[in-house]
């Protein structure tokens, strides 16, 4: 088996805040990506996700545990330039109003990509940003424009193009198609996958949207305030999910199948991360909790769940 | 009489020509008619349209007619719309974060059209506002009437701006979105709160989400915008399960999940 190309150990990342404890938006995750394997993660906002993602980037500093990349760990994003080699990372993130300059031609956007790739003493391919555009299903005479003149659907398609020029080996993808209409949302990210396949790179996909994330992901991971619940193969986790928030997360999405079912409520909001339920930290909301769930957190066992019902 | 009749709706835009071409729509009372569609369909503008909310220097076509109002809502003068508006249609948002006040309280946003609509005082106002957040499940009703939006959930906001919308009675809600910004667990107690509303209160729900599964879930009554236009107007099982026009059916082939039978045997409850 090949080594992974990201290993994520223990990871904990702490934001600080002045008068109040540091919350602990991801408290010890452990999280492996491999080489041409797509990985969703799924959760609700606020159960560290994102802060997952920017760690793995380097964006964000880890307060413990490691994140290696291709062997090397990560080293968080300083004053300088970035790491040549941590170029091989490149991130997509949610909102292709923001992430895209407006007064920059796309050429000119994606051809950063190519020059970075370039920088890390690789061979060119010569592939030009028009052809970029051509493999995200754009036309060539896009990269004289600017990005105004696209729609958020052909913008993220722009932001996939410039990430891919750079030639990662690990795409990360915060959110990437939340921002987009639901007709765009199946296309871009079908369109992430293949195109991250192909090019054999890894992809982290980071949703809420578990009926997306099931068609492109060969793995999910379901994190819950800060840490993983259950991972597992696709396919297992979607048609037969094992940690009650997973079934819960399942059961609440629904489904257009004009039988005007109303989708089952997690009762509860998602506790403060800042003060986190002792115990499992799903339990208050936990339709199956029992008695000691609120006094011992239950580890990720080998089957890929944290949960005491599961427990050996 | 329907509670909300559109009849060959067109809007103008100064800058952008026209956008919606003769729109029709009835919404009934105890019923939730959604309103489909990719963005840039009209579909928002709709809603507005209803409200009397269009940008500056629309013009509309048409008529818009109120079960309760006078005249054609596209006629009236801004005054009397004002004295429509909020009493007897009424809109939720998608963001609630937005759409709330951040600096005025709870209370203050509970009951100050309240007061100026049904000319209540302030004590009736507030018990009239204690009830209405426990009509969509606030917990500690009297201690959130003190707080401020920022010390919600989204969740918890979405149910607030519902409160506000109903709280003088209307027989029109537009709902634009209103679970667009909410995860999908939260999304389903909005849902459920949006359903519950409409059985109880008789209410007319005027539904725009771009969400299949969500209009699945709750519409009585499916029709499908495109570029301006109601391409088709069903009962939902129907637009959903053997679609007429083919762009509904390419909007259903375009779902991730588009399977007839949902993949999963989780435990689903119809109540």
């Amino acid at each position: 088996m090949t080594p992974p190309l990201l290993t994520v150990s223990d990871l904990v990342v702490q934001y600080h805040r002045s008068g109040a404890p540091p919350v602990r938006a991801v408290a010890g995750v452990s999280l492996d990506v491999g080489p041409g394997e797509v990985v969703g993660l799924v959760g609700e906002s606020g159960c560290g996700k994102s802060t997952l993602a920017r760690a793995v980037c380097g964006l964000t500093a880890p307060a413990e545990g490691r994140i290696d990349f291709d062997g090397t760990p990560v080293r968080p994003l300083g004053v300088r330039r970035r790491d040549p080699a941590l170029t091989r990372v490149q991130m997509v993130f949610q909102d292709p109003y923001g992430s895209l300059n407006p007064r920059r031609q796309i050429g000119a956007q994606i051809a950063d990509g190519i020059r970075t790739a370039a920088e890390r003493g690789e061979k060119a391919d010569g592939a030009t940003p028009q052809q970029y555009l051509t493999r995200v299903g754009l036309p060539e005479s896009a990269a004289g424009r600017y990005p105004h003149e696209f729609s958020g659907g052909q913008r993220q398609r722009i932001a996939i193009a410039r990430a891919l020029a750079a030639r990662p080996r690990l795409l990360v993808g915060d959110e990437p198609i939340s921002a987009l209409d639901a007709s765009a949302q199946a296309q871009v990210a079908t369109l992430m996958r293949s195109l991250a396949v192909e090019s054999g790179a890894g992809l982290l996909f980071i949703s809420h949207d578990l009926s997306v994330v099931r068609l492109i992901a060969d793995r999910i991971a379901v994190m819950y305030l800060g840490r993983i619940v259950e991972t597992g193969p696709t396919a297992e986790v979607w048609d037969a999910p094992r940690h009650p928030y997973t079934k819960a997360l399942l059961a609440a999405v629904p489904r257009a199948d004009g039988a005007g079912v109303l989708p089952t409520e997690l009762p509860g909001d998602v506790p403060d991360p800042a003060a986190p339920p002792g115990g499992c930290r799903f339990h208050p909301r936990c339709p199956v909790a029992f008695d000691g769930c609120d006094r011992e957190e239950p580890q990720l066992i080998a089957g890929g769940v944290a949960c005491r019902l599961y427990a050996a | 009489m329907s509670a909300l009749e559109i009849t060959g709706l067109t809007v103008d835009l100064p800058s952008g020509g026209q956008i919606l071409h003769g729109v029709d729509l009835v919404v009934e009372a105890g019923q939730i008619h959604g309103l489909a569609g990719e963005s840039g369909s009209g579909k928002t503008m709709t809603g507005l349209a209803a409200l009397g909310l269009l940008p500056r220097g629309a013009r509309t076509g048409g008529r818009i007619m109120l079960e309760d109002a006078p005249a054609d809502l596209l006629a009236l003068s801004p005054k009397e719309l004002n004295s429509l508006r909020g009493k007897a249609i009424s809109m939720v948002f998608q963001d609630p974060s937005t759409s709330l006040h951040p600096m005025l309280s709870i209370g203050r946003q509970l009951t100050d059209h309240l007061r100026h609509h049904l000319r209540l005082d302030r004590k009736t106002a507030r018990a009239r506002a204690v009830e209405l957040l426990t009509q969509v499940r606030i917990p500690n009703p009297e201690a959130a009437l003190g707080r401020y939006p920022h010390q919600f959930s989204g969740g918890m906001r979405q149910r607030i701006a519902i409160a506000v919308a109903l709280a003088c009675d209307p027989k029109v809600l537009i709902a634009d979105e209103p679970t667009t910004a909410l995860d999908v667990t939260v999304q389903a107690g909005v849902l459920r709160l949006l359903r519950r509303l409409c059985d109880e209160l008789g209410l007319a729900v005027l539904l725009v989400t771009h969400d299949l599964g969500v209009m699945s879930a709750l519409a009585d009554t499916v029709s499908v915008m495109r570029h301006g236009r109601v391409v088709e107007t069903g009962p939902r099982t129907r637009v959903l399960t053997a679609p007429e026009h083919e762009y509904t059916r390419a909007l259903l082939d375009a779902l991730p999940d588009h399977t007839p039978t949902g993949p999963v045997d989780s435990p689903r409850s119809t109540s």
